[in-house]
């Protein structure tokens, strides 16, 4: 009976279920191992080559394709960030360059102004100077003939008082010279 | 019947303790239990296909979301993907990335087989001699093949070592070729004797373990300790069956460089 059992399940298994020896060396069983692992090599090949390795070969790829574009995509925004930063530096020169010529454009109209104001004042001073000059000689000048005015009525009076004869053209005359000279 | 008195025997004298280490690695049919033909299903056929979904969950289904920014699973499948990758690229060369489906095929084969056969109660496919020499001759005869198709008499240069001084050569040679020949053997053998030898330590620690329910004396120090040598044990098996996969793929990749560039 046990030997029986022995022979018909294999001659690796002893008639209680143990193993003989070593089971990985057992020849009966080779055959079987080797159909079942051919076949199992294969469906793995067809699952790896069909669906799973270019499956992970796109993802892979697309990611890295991903990962360019962005970094491409962050050099482009900081070339236009740097650009910026460079226009705003240029808008800001060209503000302060407008900002000096409109100061130096501003003093220079004010400096004229002051400048025609300056001469002006003057030419109106000169006039004013002018016209005071002219009244104080009118002045001097009517002061003159009061003076000779004055003179001739004293010299006429002095002679008619000293008892000399004398008409009043010799008189004027004398007193015109005395008064001048 | 003698094996089977030497059995009783030392059942006898382990006083109780049993040892079946080598049992976890017997063949048998999945359904009734008739002899093991060649197409018969038997637990070869459910771990090896066990094999076959896990491969499928963690490649197919894990990337199937194809998200640019990687879930848990995805990224586990682009690192596979990425390490075997490389490791094709650097060991044989951008020309052998053609052959990345095969090693990839082996690589993923092996690692799951290795991992699965860590489940308590598991059949590890990769344990069996069986197995590892068909993986080791396919790839023995695909590289051989490989490089004759490739370089003609010109694949014979792998063995004509002319950088050595010319009188050596033709020993160099003789030993180029015994080493050839036997890339196949230590290729399967070492697969398949790690696999075996770390499962059967487990068992036999496994068998010390109920030794408190035999002796409550002996047991109180030896059942701590087999348990504690059971998990070391266990970690060192993980380690190992990550390990001997990738000692077989970058093997074959070495194998392939010399039949992609045989000349020295």
């Amino acid at each position: 009976m046990a030997s029986e059992t022995h022979e018909t399940v294999s001659a690796c298994v002893d008639n209680t279920g143990g193993a003989v020896g070593m089971p990985q060396l057992c020849p009966d069983w080779m055959g079987n191992q080797i159909f079942w692992l051919v076949v199992t090599l294969i469906v793995i090949f067809f699952i790896l080559s069909r669906l799973a390795l270019p499956r992970i070969a796109a993802v892979l790829a697309e990611r890295q394709g991903t990962i360019t574009n962005d970094l491409a995509a962050a050099e482009d925004l900081k070339a236009k960030a740097s650009e910026a930063e460079e226009a705003y530096n240029k808008a800001l020169a060209d503000a302060r360059a407008e900002a000096q010529n409109i100061i130096a454009a501003t003093k220079a109209d004010i400096k004229a102004e002051l400048d025609e104001a300056t001469a002006k004042a003057d030419a109106e001073i000169a006039a004013k100077a002018a016209e005071g000059e002219k009244k104080i000689s009118e002045i001097r000048a009517s002061a003159m003939e009061s003076v000779k005015d004055v003179a001739e009525a004293t010299a006429k009076e002095l002679v008619a008082v000293l008892g000399i004869k004398a008409d009043d053209k010799t008189i004027s005359n004398a007193v015109q010279t005395r008064v001048k000279g | 019947m003698a094996t089977e008195a030497a059995n009783g025997a030392e059942h006898a004298e382990e006083g109780g303790l049993v040892f079946h280490p080598m049992d976890q690695f017997i063949v048998k049919p999945l359904f009734g239990d008739g002899p093991v033909g060649m197409f018969t299903i038997t637990n070869v056929t459910l771990w090896m296909a066990l094999t076959i979904l896990c491969i499928f969950a963690l490649l197919v289904l894990g990337s199937s979301s194809r998200s640019l920014v990687p879930g848990r699973i995805q990224s586990i499948a682009e690192l596979a993907y990425g390490f075997i990758r490389k490791m094709v690229e650097d060991v044989a060369g951008k020309d052998a990335l053609p052959y990345f489906p095969y090693i990839m095929t082996l690589f993923m084969f092996i690692v799951f087989s290795n991992f699965l056969g860590l489940l308590p109660g598991s059949f590890t496919t990769t344990s069996h001699i069986g197995v590892t020499a068909v993986l080791a001759m396919a790839v023995f005869l695909t590289v051989t093949i490989l490089g004759f198709v490739k370089h003609g008499a010109g694949f014979l240069s792998l063995f004509w070592i002319s950088a050595a001084p010319l009188p050596l050569r033709p020993i160099l040679a003789l030993i180029e070729v015994i080493s050839y020949f036997v890339r196949p053997v230590s290729h399967s053998i070492r697969l398949a004797g790690n696999m075996m030898a770390g499962h059967a330590v487990i068992k036999v620690f496994a068998a010390f373990a109920p030794m408190i329910l035999i002796s409550a004396g002996i047991g109180l120090v030896v059942t701590p300790l087999s348990i504690v040598a059971i998990t070391a044990i266990y970690a060192l098996e993980m380690l190992v069956a990550f390990i001997q996969a990738y000692v077989f793929t970058i093997l074959t990749c070495v194998y392939l460089k010399d039949a992609l560039h045989p000349h020295h």
